[in-house]
């Protein structure tokens, strides 16, 4: 974090620390290393543009890659709103008088309560309230909406972590100037958290893609192409997860496209960064 | 109570989303508890507690192993996490080259998003063999642990690492301008100042583990007998869901539903207990 | 940014309505049900698809009581249904495509080659507990069964006349590849699975093995001539007052007759299940 030169009870300390990394990073390379090398031969041009075929042990995934992406974008677009919201008012207007703290203690509490909820429930429960009450059937957009509600909790944890570390002079001296809380907010404390904003959302569209039980009860089964959002199309976890456990020689593609959904999120993640960089340089 | 019109509007909208993001979880509940109904509020609601067995075909239905499997992982996991996270977090933070830092965040990020299908199938083929050849079937308790406390290790190194990152630079440059070694300002100041977020992440990922479903499912053999060891097969709250629910019907249906909410108790018990916590550590706060 | 969110904003609204139009003409058909039929019937719809056009059938998982339930409340046209219908269920109607074995396997590093009926009985009840009593190496026995309310176990216990109660398994599962991947893990256990995803496995060099039962081999062969007696029906159900032929919707009558026809025999078997005799 800062430069400063090390004494020898640090670098003992430094070497302790340095140990269970090391630990976790060869767990994870050795899980990695299991579905990149099954799943790398897998993995060709034909696979990501065909449409899957003899139950998926077959043909490509590209049906399954565009229902996840609308499924993703729906979820986003229904979750970044409420957890912004959520997470600016929890961060900067809770604190101001008596009831604000003592709704937000009961706020927080509901979302931690939300991020218990086992995702197979969260599932039956989307199905029962957007299939069926809303009457939207098994779509991608009732896959959507219930994957936004899952990841909510996750989302305004990470992104009211952001928007604290802004330090406290930044806005004492804003509203020294005369500014509506507003645009302090917009100008300066959402430019200077954007880093932290930012991961907060590659950690939800991280949890969204591993999504499993919630979105086989939502947006379904169906392999096809997806023609609208009221269509039921097969994510890529859910793909992932019938190929493993319901059909008999699927591990092959199993692996190919747990294999496509990591590369997907590294795409996703070093993009974002990229446009982010570049947002606050501009913004400041 | 604000200066500019503005804000009054940008409040109003702000508190909408609020209550929006904190009625999920009571419509949840509701639909559970409308779901539960029919056996919960029956002759049938003690018995989750009084029945010999979990044998829901003929009308058994004891919980009681089933909740303490559910407590044995969770408590496991976290406790086998905590300490790697809490330690690369540090590590990353003040320890590690900055490009170290960088790459991990990167790598954990990724880690993340893998399908908790894969951690299980991987445990399931890999780990759930490797304890066999050690000492019973494989599928138990500890692969469990094991599987769930790597499944929640990335998120929670990523929220550690955000939490440490919270702390203002402007406190440690001047701990170090002080003359207070690295270990003394992360032990004084980096660690107490990030209190609050450490525990929030600690939080949702004992949340995660405890919901966590597939992954369990397929490592921890499931079994429904009161869990005893290490080597012994356990069933978890979520597994028990997700195993029968696609053939269950009419009590049986509701007793899983009454099985998550009993679930959901449980969260809510964690989570009044560390608002006791909280609140005892502002009062010593005080007093001192 | 005010500008980028506003623009951002409408395209996404242009993308929702472009999204919005299906083909009008186009008829459709839901399934819902059991996970095991649902890869079968996801093959049969493209195969029905190809062949009459204008018509899109849509098969959703959930598992066999998702099927009964939505039929029941007409919520979907068919359901699947991977068990022989109960006396309770008198106001649906099964319709047969295929049937499913249900073998025991044995990891191949198991010297044993074969159980009588009354070992297995022994076996998962706990009464016999080492490899060494059946002449294999001296190992505690690992005793992978199904988690309850699934058809498998349900048949499984009423061919061996076994009560819920007095089974005693190590390993729990839900679907067979789990099974599969439990016994192929490890050398002490024992599984019972589906015999056409068995053979699969084995003729993909997976260390697993079956065994006849009661003296029968256990193969897709012996369950299609009926002489295995451990297997299940795997059925399209409708709801009663729809006798087949005039079921409420054409195409649901004409997807089910094509799903029985010799047309529909090749996919079943691709799927490595048995086609029903006649």
């Amino acid at each position: 974090m800062m430069s400063k030169a090390m004494s020898q009870g640090d670098r003992i300390i430094q070497m302790g620390l340095c140990c269970p990394a090391l630990i976790i990073c060869g767990v994870f390379v050795w899980l990695l290393f299991d579905v990149v090398s099954q799943g790398i031969s897998g993995l060709s041009w034909q696979f990501l543009t065909q449409l899957p075929a003899d139950a998926g042990r077959a043909g490509g995934i590209v049906s399954i890659i565009v229902s996840t992406f609308i499924v993703l974008i729906i979820a986003l677009l229904v979750a970044l709103p409420i957890g912004l919201g959520t997470a600016i008012w929890l961060a900067e207007f809770a604190d101001e008088d008596q009831t604000g703290m003592a709704v937000a203690v009961w706020v927080r509490r509901s979302l931690q309560l939300l991020a218990g909820v086992p995702s197979i429930v969260v599932g039956l429960f989307g199905y029962a309230v957007f299939c069926q009450l809303l009457g939207l059937g098994y779509s991608l957009l009732a896959g959507g909406l219930t994957l936004g509600c899952m990841i909510l909790p996750l989302l305004i944890g990470s992104l009211e972590a952001g928007l604290r570390a802004v330090p406290c002079t930044y806005r004492i001296n804003a509203v020294a100037l005369g500014l509506s809380k507003f645009s302090v907010i917009r100008r300066i404390l959402l430019p200077q958290a954007a880093p932290a904003l930012l991961a907060g959302l590659i950690l939800s569209i991280g949890r969204a893609l591993a999504e499993t039980a919630a979105l086989l009860f939502t947006s379904g089964y169906v392999t096809r192409m997806p023609e609208s959002v009221y269509d039921s199309g097969r994510v890529l976890s859910v793909h992932v997860f019938d190929l493993a456990m319901n059909v008999p020689g699927g591990d092959k593609n199993a692996y190919a496209t747990a294999l496509v959904l990591l590369l997907g999120l590294l795409l996703i993640n070093s993009v974002l960064k990229k446009v982010v960089n570049i947002w606050a340089a501009r913004e400041n | 109570m604000y200066r500019h019109k503005v804000d009054i509007k940008f409040v109003g909208l702000l508190r909408l989303l609020v209550m929006l993001a904190a009625c999920i979880v009571l419509l949840i509940f509701g639909f559970l508890l409308t779901e539960a109904w029919p056996f919960l509020f029956s002759e049938h609601g003690g018995q989750l507690f009084t029945d010999a067995v979990w044998h829901p075909t003929t009308g058994q239905y004891n919980l009681v192993p089933v909740i303490l499997g559910t407590l044995y992982t969770t408590i496991g996991a976290v406790s086998v996490a905590v300490p790697f996270a809490l330690a690369t977090a540090i590590f990353c933070q003040f320890y590690a080259p900055r490009w170290f830092g960088r790459l991990y965040t990167s790598v954990m990020e990724v880690l993340a998003g893998i399908p908790s299908v894969v951690y299980g199938f991987w445990g399931l083929v890999v780990l759930v063999p490797l304890v066999a050849s050690w000492q019973g079937s494989g599928a138990s308790l500890l692969t469990g642990i094991l599987v769930l406390s790597l499944m929640i290790l990335p998120t929670g190194t990523l929220l550690a690492i955000a939490a440490l990152k919270q702390v203002p630079s402007e406190w440690i440059q001047g701990s170090y301008a002080l003359g207070l070694s690295r270990w003394a300002t992360i032990k004084n100041i980096a660690l107490p100042a990030s209190g609050h977020g450490m525990l929030n992440a600690l939080l949702l990922q004992s949340t995660r583990a405890i919901g966590e479903t597939m992954a369990v499912l397929m490592v921890c053999g499931n079994s429904t007998l009161f869990p005893f060891g290490l080597f012994e097969p356990v069933r978890t709250l979520s597994a028990n869901i997700a195993l029968e629910m696609a053939y269950a019907m009419e009590m049986h249906r509701a007793a899983l539903y009454s099985s998550a909410l009993v679930l959901m108790v449980m969260v809510f018990i964690l989570l009044f207990l560390n608002q006791f916590q909280n609140r005892l550590e502002s009062t010593a706060n005080g007093k001192s | 940014m005010s500008r980028a969110f506003s623009l951002f904003l409408v395209v996404i609204t242009l993308v929702l309505v472009g999204c919005n139009q299906r083909g009008a003409d186009t008829e459709r058909l839901l399934l819902t049900g059991s996970s095991t039929m649902a890869p079968l019937l996801t093959e049969l719809a493209i195969a029905f698809e190809n062949q009459r056009g204008q018509t899109r059938i849509d098969v959703q998982t959930g598992g066999s009581s998702r099927g009964i339930t939505d039929v029941r409340r007409g919520l979907v046209d068919i359901g699947m249904v991977s068990r022989s219908l109960n006396d309770k269920e008198d106001d649906l109607q099964a319709h047969l495509i295929a049937q499913d074995g249900i073998g025991l396997i044995l990891n191949t590093a198991n010297p044993v080659v074969s159980l009588t009926d009354q070992q297995i009985v022994n076996i998962y009840t706990g009464a016999a507990d080492n490899w060494q009593l059946f002449g294999g190496a001296n190992e505690p026995i690992t005793v992978v069964s199904k988690a309850e309310g699934r058809s498998t176990l349900d048949l499984f216990l009423a061919y061996f006349k076994l009560p819920v109660a007095d089974l005693r398994a190590h390993i729990i599962i839900g679907d067979n590849e789990q099974g599969i991947k439990a016994v192929a893990g490890n050398a002490k256990a024992i599984g019972y699975v589906s015999i056409g995803a068995a053979e699969y496995s084995i003729r993909a060099g997976l260390p697993i093995k079956l065994i006849p039962v009661n003296g029968v081999q256990a193969s897709t062969d012996s369950v299609s001539s009926g002489l295995f007696p451990l297997s299940r029906p795997l059925n399209l159900v409708t709801r009663v007052e729809a006798k087949p032929g005039q079921v409420s919707s054409t195409t649901a009558a004409d997807f089910i007759r094509f799903a029985q026809s010799d047309k529909a025999r090749a996919l079943i078997l691709r799927q490595y299940f048995v086609p029903p005799q006649g």
